[in-house]
């Protein structure tokens, strides 16, 4: 019988090496899997990649956490401001940015998870961002190659969850988390409700196929609240 | 409806009291029933209150949201749902919601009819400059600003005419890292309303009280009558 709930965030997280890659959904708090991240700080992983949109907002939960512990060696996002603790790595010399436009960075997962390698996109010609990147002209506009991303883990957030790993999402808490689902090797998902009953297939969003282990947190109200306080 | 910017904001534009509200409700004038539109963070964002009644235009907000309404009752806020700029939002009749990939899909494939960005500078070949101030600024940032400067089907910028200390912002070549080139459709701000036309800047029209003299002044390129 296929059943991926798992009884814990250790479980969850069980195997994660030094160096990966890691990609953590989230727009702002919303969607962002802070249970899973807030728990991968603690088991002290190493040499992180980060792949996110942002850099988190509060140092004592979420990415900022994960920085301040020296955990992070490196973030690809397309907005890292508001978060000090980013800062003053970063300003410190010892934390690397890859800065992606939003658009990009959301393509580049996609194509990741699908099997493209590469595409070609028009965001960022003519800007700095584009230094360095093969240019090609299509039917006379010109655009840039951006690579695939693709990543060891992924961890993700989801409103409810079943055993087959189907996920479906509640406001605008999708935004990176399905196609982050797509471009791991390992993708864990955390969700508010986890049950044994099939979540309806017209409901479903993410497809199982894309999903490893489903562990059940509840939903931080209080925190979401709080990040929309200090918006 | 009337001329939308104060005469006195217009007639002391140097003084730096600008009515942005009134810059806001002038854009929307010209925003057409059906449109889907995405507002930019900032004073872009007070477009949507601006709307006339009679006027159905669909809100984007590139973190997965169409039809999205104006903030909540502070009893009504629901936590899982924000707009770009991170704040508490509402859903509309006919809203719906999807992800990232989605999201931009519909910004870079030409599917939002208008986008309503700020800017730091805005040349009069529509180069747009809107992300950093430097080349080697200390912590950049860019989040959808270049995608939405390409992808949509018309760019407005909608700020102050000048920056704090009176430099001009509408400029004959940008001195920032671009955003995008040749992005800019139109800019609004509280002097009036100019089009970006073969190259130049081209009044469509002057705030009440402006005259060309005074606007030239306070611009960085020369400007045209229409």
């Amino acid at each position: 019988m296929i059943d991926k709930r798992v009884a814990s965030l250790a479980q969850a997280l069980e195997g994660i090496a030094d160096g990966s890659t890691v990609m953590i959904g989230g727009f702002g708090a919303v969607g962002q899997p802070d249970a899973l991240v807030d728990a991968l700080a603690e088991l002290g992983i190493k040499g992180l990649t980060i792949v996110a949109n942002n850099a988190g907002w509060s140092a004592e939960t979420g990415i900022p956490r994960l920085m301040d512990l020296g955990l992070v060696r490196k973030i690809i996002c397309s907005f890292p401001k508001g978060s000090t603790v980013f800062r003053e790595l970063y300003l410190a010399g010892k934390i690397e940015l890859e800065l992606v436009p939003q658009g990009t960075l959301a393509e580049r997962i996609r194509c990741g998870g699908a099997g493209v390698p590469a595409f070609y996109t028009p965001t960022s010609v003519g800007t700095p961002l584009a230094d360095g990147k093969e240019h090609r002209d299509f039917d006379g506009r010109t655009y840039v190659m951006e690579r695939a991303l693709r990543a060891d883990v992924a961890l993700i957030e989801a409103w409810k969850a079943d055993r087959w790993g189907n996920l479906s999402y509640r406001g605008s808490g999708r935004n990176f988390n399905p196609i982050m689902a797509m471009a791991a090797t390992l993708t864990i998902a955390q969700a508010n409700e986890v049950s044994t009953d099939p979540i309806d297939p017209e409901a479903v969003v993410t497809p199982g196929i894309f999903i490893n282990r489903v562990v059940q947190v509840e939903s931080r109200v209080e925190a979401l609240l709080a990040a929309q306080r200090q918006a | 409806m009337n001329q939308s910017v104060n005469k006195t904001t217009a007639s002391q534009p140097e003084a730096g009291k600008v009515d942005r509200d009134a810059v806001a409700r002038r854009l929307a004038r010209d925003v057409e029933e059906g449109w889907y539109v995405n507002l930019g963070v900032g004073m872009p964002t007070k477009v949507a209150d601006m709307i006339d009644g009679d006027k159905e235009v669909v809100f984007h907000s590139e973190n997965g949201i169409l039809g999205m309404g104006p903030g909540p009752a502070p009893d009504a806020i629901d936590p899982w749902l924000v707009n770009a700029g991170k704040k508490a939002v509402t859903l509309l009749p006919g809203s719906s919601l999807f992800h990232h990939g989605d999201s931009f899909a519909m910004i870079r494939g030409g599917h939002i009819d208008l986008c309503v960005l700020g800017a730091f500078e805005v040349a009069q070949n529509g180069d747009l400059a809107n992300w950093t101030t430097s080349s080697d600024e200390l912590l950049p940032a860019v989040g959808g600003a270049m995608d939405l400067a390409v992808g949509a089907k018309r760019v407005w910028v909608l700020m102050q005419h000048t920056a704090r200390e009176g430099e001009p912002k509408l400029v004959e070549k940008c001195k920032y890292p671009l955003t995008a080139p040749g992005a800019v459709d139109r800019v609004y701000t509280e002097l009036g309303v100019f089009e970006i036309i073969d190259g130049r800047f081209s009044i469509i029209e002057l705030a009440n009280g402006v005259s060309f003299e005074q606007v030239q002044a306070l611009t960085g390129a020369p400007l045209h009558g229409n």
